[in-house]
């Protein structure tokens, strides 16, 4: 087997951060309607580093939580039960303008959950989408509001995505065929 | 970690990380359960039938609780009003049940591996609920679960388990679990009702309370099976309640962190003192409240496991 390729660095993956949360920012002017709700597993630690910056750019902290979508997925009886990851949202979500955050973009199925899972909580008024990896291959019409890299692949690679707050040596995104 | 079971029989069949899965995935049933919408929609569309051919009330509403919660329907079968009565077999029962596309069969039976036997006769996945002194594995599931809530850890515990051991299918579920986990299990009551060939399933037996729960982390007590014992098995409740029942002077003589679990329902004043099951060191409600989490998910991996040969295609 080929050895995985690095399709983003610690560097690379720090600067798409850093623009998508301008992007964010530009995007919403009414900075305190905004919350951060990252998808397990990644997309939490993401999360946690996207509100980080937006805190610096607002100056003000930004309502950050972690969302579950297990429950929600539309293919619990065609295969073997996936494992569970806690939910927290220490917030209310009504009114709020919910940033969606998610490691990797590919066919649509695990946003479509979390928008699914989100309207347990609430009901939010505006919900976007931020993945730092589209990969494409949709199937659903879901398109993401901020990118970080849009990255072609075929149907049997894999992407993965490695932070160090997940026990990685080192941040970094790769792609390798499955 | 996963699981790929499409039964829930028995404790003894399983790993330690099975277990593990299981108390692992119910933990976010629990914080499911705490928010303002209770539901999800994982077993939507799904079909479960609680098929409890002996009375329950807790397990039952926890089962039942468990699939509304997960989305399922489900519909309460009592043997009082059924064909039971007119000579129907627990075979064409569940058969019938089946062709009504049940999904899930939920059974509590008297006899010992009923639910075993309905495994083999249906596609339906199949739950125990209490199959007569056999085992009770979501009980068991539920007791590790508040443990390890409580103690943070299951190995090397020591876990103390006092009263009818032999007609007790909890007792059964709980060595087993609590064995595989890497517990200390002790077993303590009458000689008659706790023999020593308990012994071979890896737990110490000892007939003296005092030095049973003195070093407990853990203590449970089960209730006497009257339903289930053929003949006297002590002489009277009275005595029993004085060699074997919790009180406050022994639990003074207990490790002042250790708690009290009783998988109900409880008879107070026999096996533990009123307050004693009241009081803050017991955890007989929060075990409740554990139960339906851990059979939430129950129900969940069981819907996603399939049958051995299934699987190994």
């Amino acid at each position: 087997m080929p050895d995985p390729a690095v399709i983003l660095d610690a560097s690379a993956i720090h600067r798409a951060l850093t623009r998508i949360a301008h992007e964010i920012a530009e995007r919403n002017e009414c900075s305190s309607e905004v919350a951060l709700v990252g998808i397990p597993v990644g997309g939490d630690h993401l999360a946690a580093r996207l509100a980080a910056i937006l805190s610096g750019v607002w100056g003000h902290a930004v309502p950050v939580g972690i969302l579950d979508v297990t429950m929600h997925r539309d293919d619990l009886s065609d295969r073997i039960a996936p494992a569970m990851h806690p939910t927290e949202i220490p917030f209310d979500v009504t009114g709020k303008t919910v940033v969606l955050v998610d490691d990797v973009l590919f066919s649509g199925r695990t946003t479509r959950a979390a928008m699914d899972a989100l309207n347990d909580f609430g009901r939010p008024q505006k919900i976007q989408l931020a993945v730092l990896v589209d990969r494409g291959h949709r199937e659903l019409p879901i398109k993401a509001d901020f990118v970080g890299k849009n990255v072609p692949t075929s149907l049997d690679e894999k992407i993965a995505l490695r932070l160090t707050e997940a026990g990685a040596a080192k941040d970094e995104v790769v792609l390798k065929k499955q | 970690m996963s699981w790929t079971k499409k039964h829930l029989l028995d404790i003894e069949s399983l790993t330690a990380e099975e277990i593990i899965t299981v108390l692992d995935t119910a933990r976010g049933f629990k914080a499911v359960g705490e928010r303002a919408i209770k539901k999800v929609p994982a077993l939507r569309g799904k079909t479960v039938v609680n098929l409890f051919v002996e009375p329950s009330t807790r397990t039952r509403i926890s089962f039942e609780l468990a699939a509304q919660r997960l989305s399922a329907d489900i519909v309460n079968f009592s043997a009082e009003a059924s064909s039971f009565k007119k000579g129907e077999t627990l075979k064409d029962t569940a058969l019938n049940l089946q062709a009504l596309n049940a999904d899930f069969i939920i059974i509590r039976h008297s006899a010992s591996g009923a639910p075993h036997f309905l495994s083999r006769v249906l596609d339906a996945h199949v739950i125990n609920a209490g199959d007569g002194a056999h085992e009770h594995p979501t009980q068991a599931l539920l007791d590790t679960f508040t443990i390890r809530e409580k103690k943070g850890r299951i190995a090397g515990l020591n876990v103390t388990i006092l009263g009818d051991i032999l007609y007790s299918r909890v007792a059964r579920s709980d060595i087993w679990a609590l064995t595989k986990l890497g517990a200390n299990v002790t077993l303590c009551g009458p000689s008659t009702l706790v023999p020593k060939t308990f012994e071979q399933m890896g737990c110490r037996v000892t007939h003296d309370m005092d030095e049973a729960i003195r070093n407990a982390d853990v203590i449970n007590l089960l209730r006497i099976q009257h339903e289930r014992q053929r003949k006297t098995m002590f002489p009277s409740i009275g005595e029993y309640a004085q060699l074997f029942g919790l009180n406050q002077a022994r639990l003074a003589r207990t490790k002042p962190d250790a708690i009290i679990m009783h998988p109900g329902p409880i008879n107070r004043g026999v096996e533990i003192d009123s307050q004693i099951a009241d009081c803050g060191r017991s955890v007989i409600l929060e075990q409740v409240t554990n139960g339906l989490a851990v059979r939430m998910a129950v129900l969940f991996l069981v819907n996603g496991g399939k049958a051995l040969t299934e699987t190994a295609q």
